[in-house]
């Protein structure tokens, strides 16, 4: 990849770490708040899904008509919804409401040196390599 | 110190969906943040450099919000350190097992209308809630 499409990518990435901390996603007590249906329920992250899932599925059906060299998307088809799916989810679902943290705020958390992200994202790559090294990783 | 509303919550929305569109159209690939972390970890992954930039970015652009934006820098712990480390290892696992988070099947499939991301999505977020009510019925 070109140098200037690297620095692109790099600023990408801030921007998307600059949105999780103004949607309030890097704050676990925002998360756990919204997955506690029973309690003082927290609709922040309906709202945030709201912005960033309408923003990319429009972004994306007016990026397929400009498709050229420069610009090739991936497939976006579905996979078959298999066992493995299943089940990574429901494992995923377990950690996320056991720690309140998805993989994107523990690393945004990094960027404040907080020790739960410490802690979390070295357990969360031991996590993801076993996965990749003894069940296959996703392709 | 500025008040947290849901307009935060919106824009924040859409500043996510935004950084993943460019993602998407800089790197060819579906730019979720397990699948980007997890390849890096994979000796054979070819395209490294893209995925420790947009990363680096991604915790640049998190701890310069912080920085500036008092209402952006809010953090409250939920639960001992213990339990985080035994929480980052299932995510990790979960998320290579189930080829996704909430980046990659929440926002980027479901955006784009995915079945399989439909599905994993609604798996992950009814398990975290029951698993929510479980802990706070258990430990709280």
């Amino acid at each position: 990849m070109k140098a200037g499409r690297l620095s692109l990518i790099f600023l990408a990435g801030a921007l998307f770490g600059t949105g999780l901390a103004i949607s309030g996603m890097t704050d676990p007590g925002r998360v756990v708040g919204f997955l506690d249906v029973f309690g003082a329920w927290d609709p922040a992250l309906l709202f945030v899904m709201a912005g960033a899932v309408g923003v990319y599925g429009l972004g994306m059906l007016i990026l397929r008509r400009f498709q050229n060299q420069n610009l090739k998307l991936p497939s976006t088809a579905s996979s078959p919804i298999d066992r493995r799916l299943v089940i990574g989810a429901t494992i995923f679902g377990i950690g996320w409401g056991l720690g309140g943290f998805c993989p994107g705020p523990s690393l945004a958390n990094l960027g404040a040196l907080r020790i739960e992200a410490l802690v979390f994202v070295p357990a969360m790559a031991i996590g993801m390599f076993l996965a990749q090294r003894f069940v296959g990783a996703d392709q | 110190m500025y008040e947290y509303t849901l307009w935060h919550a919106l824009i924040g929305g859409i500043l996510i969906g935004l950084a993943s569109l460019l993602a998407t159209a800089l790197s060819g690939k579906i730019p979720g943040i397990s699948g980007v972390f997890g390849r890096l970890l994979v000796p054979a992954t070819p395209d490294k450099r893209w995925r420790s930039l947009f990363l680096l970015g991604l915790v640049g652009g998190a701890a310069l919000s912080f920085l500036l934006l008092d209402g952006a820098a809010i953090f409250r712990p939920m639960r001992p350190l213990a339990v985080m480390a035994t929480a980052g290892l299932i995510v990790g696992f979960g998320t290579r097992l189930g080829g996704g988070c909430t980046s990659g099947h929440g926002v980027c499939g479901v955006g784009t209308g995915a079945r399989d991301s439909i599905a994993a999505t609604l798996i992950f977020v009814v398990v975290a809630m029951v698993t929510v009510l479980i802990y706070n019925r258990a430990v709280l």
